[in-house]
């Protein structure tokens, strides 16, 4: 593996422990974030993208008793790598929200009702860069002209219900960007938005990128964010990843069957259909649910839902194909 | 709470609030002020006067040793406001601090919270006549037993909105933030708790004010010698029948203090919810 990358991810599986046993909600996933690269982490819901972001993160709910194992090595801005996994929580913290920002998908939500804009953002310069107020409100002001709010001075007094939705996250963006991270998590951070909104973010967000060089991983189910703002697509299944490559790969040459199935789900491929037949074609779908993630799989995971499935799927675990550059985890070449 | 003036603009726009707060601040003004503005002594006796009915010469009438009850009412009202509110104080300060604990961690959740079963078990009045009985009766006994009597309900309601609080997406953030858990603690969560312990606070210092009055009746208070609205309404039974007043104007004291004290704790609360703010 390249010890280039700003992150990466080993074997990193994630599991409840549970009265009955360990619950195992990500399993073993591996994957890298260059420096400034994109990587973008797509699935639907529950196939574990988030629970991969907090256990990066180390911010799995403390109501659970979690395990995780593998290895989360992070190399910082002196290009020291640790890893994550086994950090002393002192030293975590240290890193979060300096090293590592993260952005929530509840814009609403994520900002608390009564400390002003501006102190929420300053907060975090004090702590990690040790500023005194009135620099560190300077530099609050910086953030939040830098993500593009108009009236900052007057923003900057106020508390978080008095602002929109999408302003919000231009708020959120200003204080993970604050301290200028090496990576950024954005737990889908348009997805609460409204369509003109989610441009606008994305645009600023891919900005702030190009200017600070830093790495991103972003994590999203819309594939029209991922084909616009990420070089390369790692596609999660039932706690694992099941498609990996360079976007313009992913989409053109797409191996696994679960990600032709997502990508035939895009509105735009029912309008495409719609076009050439003349009628109407209702939006496509993957038939079948995801799996229980209390159920181990003998063989592949999507081979129920899959329509390419033969004997062998449902018999023995899929092994990686393809190059390096783009590879997924099925059977189906090493058959034909 | 940058402009002190709109806050309290907001705050009075509220009639019943604005008399709450006069009430409360002409009661405190009387009672600092009573010995010099008043022409009675509150101790002086004096028999001829004896339960005189209220009159020009004794607004609120005379007691059972002719003193002027309208003087020993603002007289009182140091001890009594002085007792409600230093209760009030220590018991939303201990209260808070072991409802944030409780409630943040697990660990101490169970044993603090078990603690507080066993001092609520307890009625409140016959745990303040126990802990005043021990201790002796005096002002500072009578706060540290209501303070152990009203703490254990401040860390419930704090417990119970700690556990809240703690699981919202904002203090995930704080917390991918970097911060320490004390400052996630003091800075993020207990900010957020300042409605419920407002009007805890509120809450308590009139019901410090009754419960003070209570032991004061039961004769386990701060001390006869010591004129209260407890010890007044206390004494005053005997003589109730003949002489209404020595009953109805101590008791009118406290029934108003408490109720102004509730009303502007829940004006305050109102006030400090930001997300109520500018919609009046």
């Amino acid at each position: 593996m390249n010890s280039l990358a700003t992150l990466s991810v080993r074997n990193l599986q994630t599991s409840l422990l549970q009265k009955k046993g360990l619950l195992s909600l990500v399993r073993g996933i591996d994957f890298e974030v260059m420096p400034g690269e994109t990587l973008a982490l797509v699935g639907e819901s529950g196939s574990g993208k988030s629970l991969t972001a907090l256990s990066i993160m180390r911010l799995l709910a403390r109501n659970a008793q979690w395990q995780c194992q593998g290895e989360v090595l992070f190399k910082d801005n002196q290009g020291l790598e640790h890893n994550l996994l086994t950090l002393p929580e002192k030293t975590m913290r240290t890193l979060r929200g300096h090293r590592i920002a993260m952005i929530f998908q509840e814009p609403m939500t994520c900002l608390n009702p009564v400390i002003t804009i501006g102190q929420q953002i300053s907060e975090s310069v004090i702590l990690h860069l040790g500023l005194d107020q009135s620099s560190a409100n300077a530099s609050a002001l910086r953030a939040l002209e830098q993500v593009e709010i108009p009236a900052a001075q007057q923003r900057f007094h106020e508390y978080p219900h008095q602002l929109s939705g999408g302003m919000r996250q231009r708020v959120m963006i200003a204080m993970a960007m604050i301290c200028k991270p090496q990576l950024l998590i954005a737990d889908e951070p348009t997805t609460a938005l409204d369509v003109t909104i989610q441009a606008q973010i994305l645009n600023l967000m891919a900005r702030l990128q190009k200017d600070t060089g830093m790495s991103m991983l972003f994590i999203t189910h819309n594939l029209g964010v991922v084909a616009h703002h990420a070089q390369r697509v790692a596609v999660m299944y039932a706690g694992q990843i099941v498609e990996q490559g360079s976007v313009a790969d992913v989409f053109a040459h797409t191996q696994h069957p679960y990600t032709k199935g997502l990508l035939a789900c895009l509105p735009g491929r029912a309008r495409q259909l719609s076009r050439q037949t003349g009628q109407r074609v209702a939006l496509l779908d993957i038939p079948g649910q995801a799996p229980s993630m209390a159920i181990t799989p003998t063989g592949c995971s999507f081979a129920p839902r899959c329509h390419s499935c033969f004997e062998k799927c449902l018999q023995s675990l899929p092994e990686w194909r393809g190059l390096p550059a783009h590879t997924s985890l099925c059977h189906l070449e090493a058959h034909s | 709470m940058a402009d002190w003036r709109e806050s309290f603009r907001i705050l009075f726009a509220r009639r019943v609030v604005l008399m709450a707060a006069v009430l409360l601040v002409g009661m405190l003004l009387m009672a600092i002020l009573c010995t010099w503005v008043l022409p009675y002594e509150p101790m002086a006796m004096k028999v001829s006067q004896r339960l005189k009915a209220p009159s020009l010469t004794h607004w609120a009438g005379t007691d059972e040793l002719g003193r002027d009850i309208t003087s020993r009412i603002f007289y009182g009202a140091r001890y009594s406001l002085a007792i409600g509110a230093c209760t009030a104080f220590f018991a939303a300060l201990f209260g808070t601090l072991m409802g944030l604990l409780a409630g943040f961690f697990k660990s101490l959740d169970a044993i603090l919270m078990r603690l507080v079963d066993a001092m609520m078990a307890f009625p409140d009045i016959l745990l303040g006549i126990a802990l005043v009985s021990i201790l002796g009766a005096s002002p500072v006994n009578v706060i540290l037993a209501l303070t152990l009597v009203y703490t254990p309900r401040v860390a419930r309601v704090v417990r119970a909105s700690t556990l809240v609080i703690r699981e919202l997406p904002y203090i995930e953030a704080a917390h991918a933030v970097g911060l320490s858990t004390p400052r996630l603690l003091f800075k993020h969560i207990l900010p957020n708790l300042m409605s419920p312990i407002l009007v805890q606070l509120s809450f308590i210092f009139a019901y410090a004010l009754l419960a003070e009055a209570g032991l004061s009746f039961l004769g386990v208070g701060v001390g006869a010698e010591i004129p209260t609205w407890g010890t007044m309404v206390a004494s005053s039974t005997q003589y109730a029948d003949r002489a209404l007043w020595t009953l109805l104007f101590p008791g009118l004291a406290i029934v108003l203090t408490a109720l102004s004290l509730q009303v502007l704790g829940d004006g305050v609360r109102d006030l400090l919810d930001p997300r109520l703010k500018g919609n009046t």
